[in-house]
């Protein structure tokens, strides 16, 4: 059904649709409105059998959801920003136990300083967690990849994190088209658990693992997230087949076969790209670009496959591994480490910083006239970031940081020009 | 509502020459869980703790009369600890029941979730246990216990109480007693041992929280802690027993002076041995003979700096905190004042 809904709510739907048997969640730091709309559908009766567990932490949510998984309950919670580094100790466990919960991630930027704004920061920072992480375009694709991720999650019998950008699509009204219960439930079969808690069949789950057997164990997740890449995919085509969608997968193309110059990058940005690549395509320049749906597991052979004609890439993300660059353009220069490719990596919308069709036309610019650095800052106002390191020379007690840069930049800086 | 069992041995055949009750002369069913043979050995034999051990032992009583009161349909969520590490590294288990254990700060929610997970399948007949040791109750695992306490999820959380992280090297705990010696609490400078004035009592903390139920046991009277666990099983809700349990290893005691020290400890009145529900204290259990502060600490070499001459304030100060524990929660009955 046709709705005109906020991203949050829409996820809410799709959620309920899974049947989710117990959903556990902490309301801030900071939360979407996800788990509000489940908490109504759950007291009102409309989502049932179904337990709400209001927590009081992140950290107890994704904890409850360990045990509520383990027991045999299809479990589900959504986190963001800082509450997903407070559970941090349990999105590693929940992993290492196998256990199949999945995870919204409204995306958010993490402090100090404190910003409620988009980024990845979040995500990335679980990113070597054992999660499956499914990165989503738009609210469309966020509701109908959750159908997917409880189904991707269960058969692997590993948790699955949907990541979509914060605001910019959880707070987004927009045409979604919801499912009917009947074709979920033809997709999505019941949970039927690889090991559970029952007194019928006692067993001993998350003991200790010595030396003589750890490395045997982690190379096992490694393993299936291998697989899933074959999976992911199957489940994107059975989901098209029933639902007439094209959601999830692996990586999508916009028109980069046989491109020089190929875009590269994850979540709902490729929405703006999209307007300037035309209009660039249109003016004769050879620039396609791809997204990555699944970023872990990493889609390294199909990567390798969908940039075979491209000569230079200019890979496009909302995080920084600080000290090193971009996250998802060095996964990418290993992925393609034997082409003859030249990576850029883009650095941007970090705290939520606008990415407008016109800063964009002027990076891409650059970008085919081989003017980008190895690292490049997004719309970055260097002079300030200069300024800021003159005080920090001229002064040792120069102060925070934030506050000196925001003085230069904000409200402070704009009553001063009046 | 459901009859509950009383928590008091009425009858107590005390064997001569010890300070052990009897079961021989009780009427069959009042007999321990232990005692019998169709007891259910949730934790099993071989398993991996020291001599002496004071939670070994517990945990084996409490979990086996939980069992028995359930029917044998019982679930465990387990904290990171000395009961975890010493039970299940992997492929060997003790636990013959479901047992999980995830982390160390997150046992009661991880039980609250397989209480969920329960209801929601309609399996009201099996019951949720979430233990751990004090570290991983009163420190690292608060937030979660209280979380826990304050949805009133249908859980029995049991903390052994061993007064210090034992699985670690005997570090200080929100339950290290004043001037306990620990790792990090080093019997060194003018005040040795651990700090005055700190710590806190997680049994008051949770009958705070409003619960149906709590109570405080001790390994020297396991009657009276199997009633506990009983009564506990037979009420829905949040719920939470502490359990005292000595760790010759961190105290620095005889492995068989396990259960003379417990009992010490209550009979001085450090570890009063109370009874809570929603929001109240509502029973004490008496001191039968009294003994001393000194009694008790001297057979522990955790507290061996308290004898020395310069620190006899500390010994005073620990006897005044027992004096104190007896006045509050009146742990003396007024006939044995009379004699």
């Amino acid at each position: 059904m046709l709705k005109q809904i906020e991203g949050s709510q829409a996820v809410a739907e799709a959620v309920a649709l899974s049947r989710p048997e117990v959903i556990s969640a902490y309301p801030i730091t900071p939360q979407t409105h996800i788990v509000e709309d489940l908490g109504a559908m759950v007291k009102s009766g409309e989502l049932t059998p179904c337990e709400f567990l209001l927590v009081e932490s992140e950290f107890g949510a994704l904890s409850a959801c360990i045990g509520s998984s383990a027991a045999g309950a299809r479990s589900y919670t959504a986190t963001s920003s800082q509450g997903m580094l407070f559970m941090m100790e349990a999105v590693y466990n929940a992993s290492g136990m196998g256990l199949p919960i999945v995870m919204t991630v409204g995306n958010r930027a993490i402090g100090a300083p404190i910003n409620i704004w988009n980024d990845w920061s979040d995500s990335m920072s679980a990113r070597d967690a054992g999660w499956i992480q499914l990165f989503v375009e738009t609210n469309q694709e966020a509701v109908d990849v959750h159908i997917q991720a409880f189904k991707l999650a269960e058969e692997l019998s590993m948790p699955v994190m949907v990541c979509m950008d914060g605001f910019i699509l959880t707070h987004c009204y927009s045409q979604v088209d919801i499912p009917s219960q009947t074709q979920v439930d033809q997709f999505l079969p019941p949970f039927q658990p690889r090991q559970v808690l029952d007194p019928a069949a006692p067993l001993s789950m998350g003991a200790m693992v010595g030396p003589e057997a750890f490395t045997e164990v982690r190379y096992l997740a490694h393993h299936k997230q291998r697989e899933a890449l074959k999976l992911i995919t199957e489940q994107a085509a059975e989901f098209k087949q029933l639902f007439g969608r094209d959601s999830g997968g692996l990586l999508k193309e916009y028109d980069c076969g046989g491109k020089e110059t190929v875009v590269v990058t994850m979540g709902s940005v490729i929405g703006t790209m999209k307007d300037v690549l035309t209009e660039m395509r249109a003016e004769g320049h050879s620039i396609g670009a791809l997204t990555v749906r699944s970023f872990r597991p990493f889609p390294i052979e199909a990567l390798q496959e969908a940039l075979q004609d491209a000569k230079r890439v200019i890979v496009f993300e909302k995080s920084l591994a600080v000290g090193m660059g971009g996250i998802l353009a060095n996964d990418l220069r290993m992925a393609t480490r034997n082409m003859d490719l030249a990576v850029h990596s883009v650095i941007g919308g970090l705290g939520g910083r606008p990415i407008t069709r016109s800063n964009l036309r002027r990076m891409f610019e650059k970008g085919l006239n081989d003017q980008l650095n190895r690292i490049h800052f997004h719309d970055m106002r260097m002079d300030v970031v200069n300024r800021e390191l003159e005080r920090e020379k001229a002064q040792r007690r120069s102060g925070s940081a934030a506050e000196n840069i925001l003085s230069d930049v904000g409200v402070v800086a704009a009553a001063k020009t009046i | 509502m459901p009859q509950l069992p009383e928590t008091k041995q009425k009858v107590k055949f005390y064997q001569t020459g010890t300070f052990t009750v009897g079961n021989r002369l009780l009427e069959s069913d009042h007999r321990t869980v232990q005692a019998t043979i169709d007891r259910s050995n949730s934790l099993d034999s071989g398993h991996r703790a020291c001599q002496g051990c004071g939670e070994a032992l517990g945990a084996r009583f409490a979990i086996d009369a939980a069992m028995r009161a359930s029917n044998n349909q019982l679930i465990a969520a387990n904290a990171t600890g000395c009961l975890e590490v010493f039970t299940t590294p992997y492929p060997e288990t003790a636990w013959s029941i479901p047992w999980i254990h995830s982390l160390f700060g997150n046992a009661a929610a991880v039980a609250s979730g397989i209480a969920a997970a329960l209801k929601v399948k309609g399996r009201h007949e099996v019951r949720v246990i979430a233990q751990g040791g004090d570290g991983g109750t009163t420190d690292i695992g608060f937030g979660c216990l209280s979380g826990t306490f304050d949805r009133n999820d249908d859980v029995l959380y049991i903390c052994y109480n061993n007064q210090a992280y034992m699985n670690t090297g005997v570090q200080r705990s929100s339950a290290t007693p004043a001037a306990a010696r620990t790792a990090t609490t080093q019997p060194v400078g003018d005040e040795p041992g651990n700090a005055f004035n700190t710590g806190k009592s997680v049994p008051l903390v949770a009958i705070a929280h409003q619960i149906p139920y709590v109570a405080t046991a001790s390994v020297h009277d396991l009657h009276d802690l199997e009633l506990k666990v009983t009564k506990a099983m037979q009420i829905r809700g949040a719920r939470y027993i502490e359990i005292f349990v000595p760790c010759p290893l961190g105290w620095g005691s005889l492995p068989g002076d396990t259960i003379k020290i417990a009992r010490y400890a209550v009979e001085c009145g450090m570890y009063p041995l109370l009874e809570g529900s929603h929001g109240e204290i509502t029973a004490v259990t008496k001191i039968r003979r009294r003994v001393t502060v000194s009694d008790y600490l001297k057979l522990q070499r955790r507290f061996a700096h308290v004898f020395r001459p310069e620190n006899a304030h500390q010994l005073a100060q620990l006897q005044a905190i027992a004096d104190r524990n007896i006045k509050r929660f009146d742990l003396i009955s007024r006939e044995d004042d009379e004699k």
